[in-house]
Order: C-alpha cells, then structure tokens, then sequence
C-alpha cells in the first residue's frame, strides 16, 4: 500500500529526513517512535503534502502511484489522513460544514454521488459515536474553544466519517487524559478493516497498549534506525531512546 | 471669489441655481436659509484633496471634475411591490426613495405603536413639524465636512423617523434607496431618527443602482438615543461599480443608551463611510462593526469616531475588509477619551484579507486619550489567507479554490452574522457569497 524509499526531506535548509525507508500493507498497523525531533512529525506532514517541506530525495509509492506528486487534497480523496498534532482552528467554519466539504470532495473524486444534507447527517450521526463525541461540537466551529481533548477526538471524528486508506495519526495520544485516550484509541481500532492500514506516530508507548501496532519501527535523526514488534516499544519504554541510539552507533562502528 | 467668465461653473453651482428655481415659492423658508448658509460653505471649502488629513487616501477629484444632473421628482421607475419588497428583505415597514425622492405607492408601513412616526422628511419639512425642523443639522455639522455642507445645500428628502420614550418598534425599518436611469446624478437623501428614552429600534439603510451609472449619492444620517434607547443602524451600500457614494452618518447617545452600527459595503466605485457617535451620558455603549467586499478598481473607505464624552462607556468596533483585483481600503478609526471620561473601555479591531497581490490597505488607529483611569485596545492585521488553515482544510480532501471561498466566506460573515434582522442578514450573506465567487471566476 506504502512503500517509502530512501526518503530525504528538508525545511529551511535543514535537513529533517535523511533517508527513511518503510512498507506499510493493508491491514497493518505501524507505530513509529522517537525522541523529541528526530522527524516523526516531519515523516506525517511530508505524507499528507505539507509544502514547507521540500522533499530532497526518494520516493514514496502510495497504491502504486507517486504519493509526492500529489497535492494534499487530492492525496486526501486517494484515501490519506493526517490527524493533526495541533489540529488547526477554524474560525466562522461549522464542523458540520466542514466535514460535509470534504466528505462530498471525497465522494466526488470516486464517482460517487454527493450526500445531501439529511443523508450527511445521518452518517455523522451515527459516526459520532465511534468516538462518543458531543452533539455540540458539531455546530460549533472547527476546533475553535475546543479543549486539547475534543481537538483530538475531532480528528478521529474526522476519520471516522471520510473513512481513510491510509491514517496517519500524529501524536493524537498527547494531551489526552487516560480516559479519553482510551475512547480515541478504541475508535481507531473499531475503523481497523483488512483493507486499511494505519499509522501511530507517537513518542510514548502508552497509546500503543491500546492501539496495538504489528510492527513498531524507532525513527532518529531523520532515519528508521530499528524496527520490530510491539514488544520493541516496551524495551523503549523501558530503556528509553539512549539504548537504540548506543546500539545503532556501536552497530555502525563495527560494520 | 471673482469668477473668469470662461470657468465652467461648477455643477454643484447650476445644480443649486436649477434647484433653487424648482422651489416654487418655498425658498424664502428658513429651511432654505440653512440650505443657502451650508452653500457657501460648501464654496467656501470647495471638495477636500488629498492634502487634507482626513482624505489622504480617496482621491474626490473624479467627483468635483464630473457633471451630475439634478434630480428634482419621485419617479417609481417602474418598478413594482414586489421588486422594493425583495430589496429591502420583506421588511414589515419600509420606506422607498428613487433617485432620493420619496415613493409612497412603492412604500409600506405596517402597524406602529402610537406616536410613532415613520414616514418622508419632505412631508415633515413641508408640515412645519418642529422636530423634523429643529434635528436638521443638530449633530452633522456643515462647518468641517464639505460633503456634509454639499448635502444640507440640497437638502429635501429622506427618512423621519420619531420614537417616543418608551416605544418599541418591535420589525426593522427598511429604508431603500433606489438609484435608476442613464443620467449621472446627484442624489443626496438626509435622515433623521430620533429616539426618545427607553425606546427602541432597527433600522436598515439599503442602496442600490438598477443601472451601471455613475451617480453620486451624498447621504447624511443624524440618529439621537435617549436615555436607556437601544438602536441597531445596519447599512448595506450595493450601488453600480462606476457609483460615487458618500455617506455620514452621526450619532449622539445619552445615559445608559445602546447604538450598534452594522455597515456593509460591497457595491460603488468609490465608497467613503464617516460614522460618527458621541457618547455623551455615562454607560452608554457603542458598537461599530463594518466589511468591505470590494474588487476590481474599487475603492471602500471607512473612517469612524467614536467620542468617548462622559465616564465608563464602553465601545466596540470590529471593521473588516475582503479586498480582491486592484481594490483598495482604507479604516481611519478615531478613539477620543475626554478628560472627564474615566474607565472608558475602548476596543477597536481592524482585519484586512488580501486577495491579490495589486489590492492594497490603509489603515490607521487614532487614539486620543486625555483621561488616565482608561482602557483602550486597538488591533490591525492585513494578511493573506492562512497557510495552516488552507492545508487542514486541503489535507481532508477539499480543494483550493473551495478551501480559499470557505476560509474567506467565514471571515466576512464574522460581521454579517452581526445583524440581528434575520431578513437582511439572509439577504446579506447571498451578496457576499455572490460578490466572493464573482471575483475568483474573474
């Protein structure tokens, strides 16, 4: 489904990504960790088609195509969702109508018909419960005063409704009380299908007791340095990032 | 001053002199007096330049190099009941002006709490009414506006409207004023409202062109709030691309009074709004809100005061402005604290969109503050669209173009959502929308 080679990506100048190589296949759950700065957030901006980012190197094949070519919204109606670290207020802009946009520039894209309003609700309606959202946050502008907790569940409101190939979720555990991690992740694992695939950018492996990744891979200094299963994220958690980063070096020095 | 026999007399001149002639015995009147006190000062001043502080940015001498025909009758131009009845949103009372005459076959007023007056000033004038006669000129002063001199010059008619203490006139009042025909005129309606204590009341100022025509429509407002009176003042200015259009509109607030303003300018050519409002009792509250949707070589300029007189009046103001093509704004937004006007909390906001890389802002905070126990607040932003917000919306799949009209759209209706007449506001956000797609089609 993914398939990034080699991939080299910079901001400002400064190199971020410095090769990232990773194969993500339907149904598959991937987790990717690593300390503060070593690109995780850069690898998902750089996916959705952020263009602050200036892709150096590489390639990335999404279902066969050249996922770089792409512009973000048609990445998003091929079936690519970023949900956002720090999803982005949007004053004046109704939930409802926001997700209604996108949903029929989806469906439009697939020669599917557009929803009109009554059948559109319906389906957020019953959406919304995947992630026991509050009817009120429908109506109310994008994000605008919601609280870090109701941001992060949007997003995965978000996804439930334009029902994505491929999530990318990018620190959707940060800022979440135990509670509402857990609402957030059991509606991630209730969207899981054999036909998609998802994403876990993280830098705790909390979140990953309830969203269990099949392959968790360690991002540093802009290269996935190691890659295993989920058992590796609780070495992590319990070793912390020094130890993979003491391995990788001596491992290069030896080779 | 000794006129060259080969000048061209200026319009304004052989407007007046024609003007004069259609009285019919009227102009030995006191009101003429005034009308011939505010000409010569009008000639005295002649139109501003942009030398003059106050008009740096709009350039009148289109204006004062045109010819503009009078316009001495009421013409209904055709239109019908329906016509004026969507215009001014289906609006229980309305009052129609065409080419700034009085229409009362196309007019409508509907059941008013008693002593209410809503009707003509020419009627009130004609009538000897002593209020209509003595709000004429009390607080739109001819001695430093010469459009204000020019438009007391050719004073006629417009909208009387009297609220006693106490009334309540619960629908808007829509007051529609039509411009119509080929020829450029000069149009120049003058409002009074007077609202007594507790009393309470909407009213909407609507101009438009049937036709592309370049006339100049100079209109003065004067608006008293009693004690405790609460008004709302909406304005929509949607008159032809090539239109002139200057409008003042002044306020005088007492104790404990509420005025908001919403003023929404889409249409014209050249567009300059003065509002003004005193403060002039302790807790009155004012609130000024504008947008401008402007494209093309349109030029929207807004320039309010607001005269914090007295202690603890608060004041709001948030003037918007979407500006597209080769379009220009401009917001002059003028705060004066007086001595005695201690805890004022003054907040004044002013948000530019740039849609193109030719439109261009001016804008400029004037805070005079002669008070020390005060709060006062001002921001101006001119920016493009936000790149976070264009890619969230982009990242879920919406396109460009929409994403831009979305993010755009909420920004305008920011200020439309503020009219609280249901009609207008429906009316206004189908003009916005349309004016916004007309110019990226563009």
């Amino acid at each position: 489904m993914l398939h990034i080679n080699n991939l080299h990506a910079r901001i400002n100048g400064n190199e971020i990504l410095s090769g990232v190589n990773l194969k993500v296949q339907p149904g598959e759950i991937h987790a990717i960790m690593g300390p503060n700065g070593s690109g995780k957030s850069t690898l998902a901006q750089v996916l959705a088609g952020r263009e602050a980012y200036e892709v150096t190197e590489g390639e990335v094949l999404y279902e066969g195509k050249n996922l770089l070519e792409l512009d973000p919204e048609e990445r998003a109606r091929e079936g690519v969702f970023l949900a956002f670290q720090y999803p982005v207020e949007i004053p004046g802009v109704s939930n409802t109508y926001f997700l209604k946009a996108a949903l029929n520039s989806i469906r439009k894209h697939n020669g599917l018909e557009e929803l009109d309003a009554v059948e559109f609700l319906k389906l957020i309606k019953q959406r919304m419960k995947i992630v026991d959202m509050d009817e009120s946050l429908l109506s109310r502008p994008v994000n605008e005063g919601f609280s870090g907790g109701e941001k992060k569940r949007n997003e995965i409101f978000h996804m439930a409704v334009l029902e994505p190939k491929l999530a990318i979720l990018d620190e959707t555990d940060s800022g979440l009380d135990i509670d509402a991690l857990r609402i957030v992740a059991d509606g991630v694992n209730k969207l899981r299908r054999k036909d998609n695939a998802v994403i876990v950018v993280t830098h705790y492996q909390r979140l990953l007791n309830y969203i269990v990744p099949d392959f968790v891979h360690v991002l540093m200094e802009g290269r996935i340095v190691k890659s295993g299963t989920k058992e590796l994220a609780l070495e992590l958690e319990e070793k912390g990032y020094d130890w993979i980063k003491v391995a990788s070096d001596s491992t290069l020095a030896t080779a | 001053m000794m006129k060259q026999s080969t000048e061209q007399t200026p319009w304004y001149q052989s407007n007046f002199a024609l003007f004069e002639k259609n009285l019919n015995g009227e102009s030995s009147s006191r009101l003429h007096a005034m009308r011939m006190e505010a000409m010569a000062r009008f000639t005295e001043m002649g139109f501003p330049t942009t030398k003059h502080e106050e008009w740096r940015f709009t350039n009148v001498s289109p204006i004062a190099r045109a010819t503009f025909q009078p316009s001495f009758q009421s013409d209904a131009a055709g239109l019908s009941s329906e016509d004026v009845e969507r215009m001014s949103f289906g609006a229980t009372h309305r009052l129609v002006f065409v080419n700034g005459h009085f229409v009362k076959e196309l007019s409508s007023i509907g059941p008013l709490p008693g002593g209410v007056i809503v009707g003509d000033l020419a009627s009130a004038l004609k009538g000897n009414d002593e209020l209509a006669h003595g709000s004429l000129g009390k607080h739109a002063s001819i001695q430093e506006n010469a459009f204000t001199a020019l438009n007391m010059a050719f004073v006629q008619d417009g909208a009387f409207i009297y609220v006693p203490q106490g009334k309540v006139v619960e629908e808007a009042v829509s007051l529609l004023f039509i411009s119509t025909g080929s020829t450029h005129r000069y149009i120049a309606p003058r409002n009074l409202i007077i609202v007594g204590d507790h009393a309470r009341v909407t009213i909407a100022e609507s101009y438009l062109s049937l036709a592309n025509h370049g006339s100049l429509t100079n209109v003065v407002t004067e608006i008293t709030a009693g004690e405790n009176a609460v008004i709302e003042h909406d304005k929509l200015q949607n008159e032809s691309p090539q239109a002139y259009h200057i409008a003042s509109l002044h306020v005088h607030q007492k104790e404990k009074s509420n005025f908001i303003s919403n003023s929404i300018a889409i249409g014209g050519g050249l567009v300059r709004n003065n509002v003004t409002s005193i403060l002039d009792g302790e807790y009155a509250e004012c609130t000024l809100n504008g947008l401008s949707v402007a494209n093309g070589m349109q030029l929207i300029d807004n320039h309010t005061t607001i005269d914090h007189a007295k202690p603890n009046c608060p004041s709001h103001e948030l003037y918007k402005s979407v500006l597209d093509g080769s379009s220009r704004g401009v917001f002059n937004g003028k705060i004066f604290v007086r001595k005695d006007a201690q805890k004022t909390d003054a907040k004044q906001t002013n948000m530019t969109l740039l849609l193109s890389d030719e439109a261009t802002m001016d804008t400029k905070p004037q805070l005079e503050i002669f008070a020390d126990d005060v709060k006062c607040t001002h921001g101006a932003t001119v920016g493009q669209l936000d790149a976070d917000q264009m890619f969230y919306l982009r990242s879920r799949g919406i396109g460009t173009t929409l994403a831009a009209d979305i993010l755009t759209f909420a920004f305008a209706s920011d200020v439309v959502n503020r009219v609280h007449v249901d009609g207008l506001r429906g009316q206004l956000e189908a003009l916005v929308h349309a004016k916004l797609g007309k110019g990226r089609e563009r």
